[in-house]
């Protein structure tokens, strides 16, 4: 064999460096600030503040906006990629077409545009009163918030599960088909399970974002209820607390990894599975 | 009779979707031509945001440096990352595995922790500022290009490349004309992706960039309270055609190339 190819590892060396340098490294700077008060002395108070009652109310109300995110785009895309697939017009590179060119208007603007859809003497009210239903009243509340989310996010949920649903095999529907199972079985019993992948890329790529993201809980919820990255912000940028603020985002995370360590093992035994197989 | 009932509530549904991912970029767009400063009331058709944006020099600094923020991340990530995921393909199981879990952490960690462990440390030895900002959104775009060349790398064919070198290649030639083509989708891929990701962060930018330098969404974030000047719809219209334009294009190309292939067989 070619002794360059042999060597390819040394190819990724530069990453490394990279990487340690500015993802391990930043990660030690951030606890050790999380782990040292004002004075330089050792404490873990900065990371218990995260039970304090306000940030524990931040998390707790995190939590609930970041899982009920999780489900809906799980809930709304499933039809969605299962239509597509349907429908099949030009095939994949359409389908991110129209998933990734709304990420090309600035979110913070489009977040604004929803304000102005949502808000009481909104858009969307101008429409319901013009059909006759009357108006809803859901401006500065969770809902706007969970909207918000939501849309941001939809498009991670969709992507990853399109390309696993697309990826399955037509034969083994159809077969499923001839012999007598019915469309809910199909789904429970082949789309389903192939699809488990592509939905836990999308559950990562989904629920850690959207319980962080100020700027949505901000803009939509008029100040008043706040998200956990309200609160770390916050420490940074008017209490000018950084230790503090370290603290709750090393909380944060520890927080993260431990919701996320069982995704992830699930992920990996996929992985093995489809090795194994082969 | 039930196939075309499920096409038709199939297709319904799709479009529903589309209103949804669509409203506000709608209400962004009219906004751009309306001719009441304020966002809420219509006054009329103008195109005077779009004659003043010529000369409003803070918007236009702030749009070369998001431009150059993202086309400098995305090139440099892209030669990190390829090289990265060629290299990454060849480890043992064990490194390999590590790699993966080093390019697993920015992702997984959210935005706002990646943003500020960044500043702690940027700010040890170097002032905050667009190299600050560059840096950071390198750091957060390798990853998008490893995990989109990671599966051509694994696909691809070295026996190409040995004959290549076999028939008196010198490597660094066998590997641009023989092993590169081999990975040319998903290298466009990830630096698009790369590029969209930069150029739509705010969160990261925010933290790392210090005072006198914006990106749009760091300016605009900046006038949320004072209200959003027109002008900066009129932009953001500008750049979503111009996007749209050019997707449109290589979209249009690629399915074009497919169906060419397909009358040669």
């Amino acid at each position: 064999m070619d002794k360059y190819l042999n060597k390819r590892k040394n190819l990724a060396y530069p990453y490394v460096v990279w990487s340690v340098g500015f993802t391990v490294i930043p990660l030690i700077v951030i606890l050790r600030y999380a782990l040292l008060d004002r004075t330089g002395a050792f404490t873990l108070s900065n990371i218990l503040a995260i039970v304090d009652p306000v940030n524990l109310k931040a998390l707790i109300f995190s939590l609930e906006i970041a899982g009920g995110c999780t489900l809906i785009c799980i809930l709304l895309a499933y039809p969605l990629v299962l239509a597509l697939k349907r429908l099949n017009f030009g095939g994949r590179r359409s389908t991110i077409f129209i998933l990734i060119l709304p990420m090309w208007m600035n979110f913070i603007l489009k977040l604004l545009a929803w304000q102005m859809i949502l808000s009481s003497n909104g858009i969307l009210n101008l429409v319901l009163s013009r059909m006759g239903i009357g108006s809803i009243d859901i401006s500065n509340t969770y809902i706007s918030i969970m909207i918000g989310v939501v849309y941001d996010y939809l498009p991670y949920m969709v992507l990853p599960l399109y390309d696993a649903v697309s990826a399955i095999d037509d034969d083994i529907i159809e077969a499923a088909e001839d012999l007598g199972a019915k469309k809910l079985t199909v789904f429970g019993r082949i789309i389903f399970p192939l699809s488990i992948p592509g939905l836990m890329s999308g559950i990562t790529m989904v629920f850690v974002p959207s319980m962080t993201s100020f700027v949505t809980a901000d803009i939509l919820g008029g100040g008043k209820l706040q998200l956990v990255g309200n609160i770390i912000e916050q420490e940074f940028i008017q209490s000018m607390d950084w230790n503090m603020g370290a603290g709750l985002s090393v909380a944060l995370m520890i927080f993260v990894l431990i919701s996320m360590a069982f995704t992830v093992e699930k992920h990996e035994q996929s992985d093995r599975q489809e090795e194994t197989a082969w | 009779m039930v196939d075309k009932l499920t096409d038709f509530i199939s297709r319904f549904y799709v479009a529903i979707i589309a209103v949804f991912l669509y409203a506000p970029i709608a209400v962004l767009i009219v906004l751009s031509f309306n001719k009441s400063r304020s966002r809420v009331v219509w006054e009329g058709f103008t195109l005077d945001w779009y004659i003043s944006l010529i000369h409003n020099r803070q918007i236009q600094s702030a749009l070369m440096t998001t431009l150059a923020l993202a086309f400098l991340s995305a090139f440099i990530s892209l030669i990190i990352g390829t090289a990265a995921a060629l290299g990454i393909s060849s480890m043992k199981r064990r490194s390999h595995r590590t790699m993966m879990v080093l390019t697993n952490i920015p992702m997984l960690n959210a935005d706002i922790v990646t943003g500020i462990a960044l500043m702690l440390w940027m700010i040890q030895f170097m002032p905050l500022g667009f190299n600050s900002v560059l840096l950071s959104h390198i750091t957060f775009n390798i990853p998008y290009v490893i995990l989109a060349v990671l599966p051509k790398v694994k696909m691809m064919n070295l026996s190409i490349y040995n004959a290549g070198r076999d028939l008196g290649a010198g490597p660094l030639r066998a590997f641009f004309m023989l092993i590169l083509p081999q990975l040319k989708d998903g290298m466009l891929s990830g630096f698009f992706m790369a590029f969209t990701m930069s150029m739509d962060d705010f969160v990261i930018t925010y933290f790392t960039k210090g005072a006198g330098v914006n990106t749009l969404s760091t300016m605009i974030y900046g006038e949320i309270r004072k209200g959003i000047k027109p002008e900066m719809y009129a932009l953001s219209t500008i750049i979503f055609t111009v996007v749209f334009g050019v997707l449109l294009v290589a979209n249009g190309n690629t399915i074009g190339t497919k169906e060419r292939k397909r009358g040669y067989e």
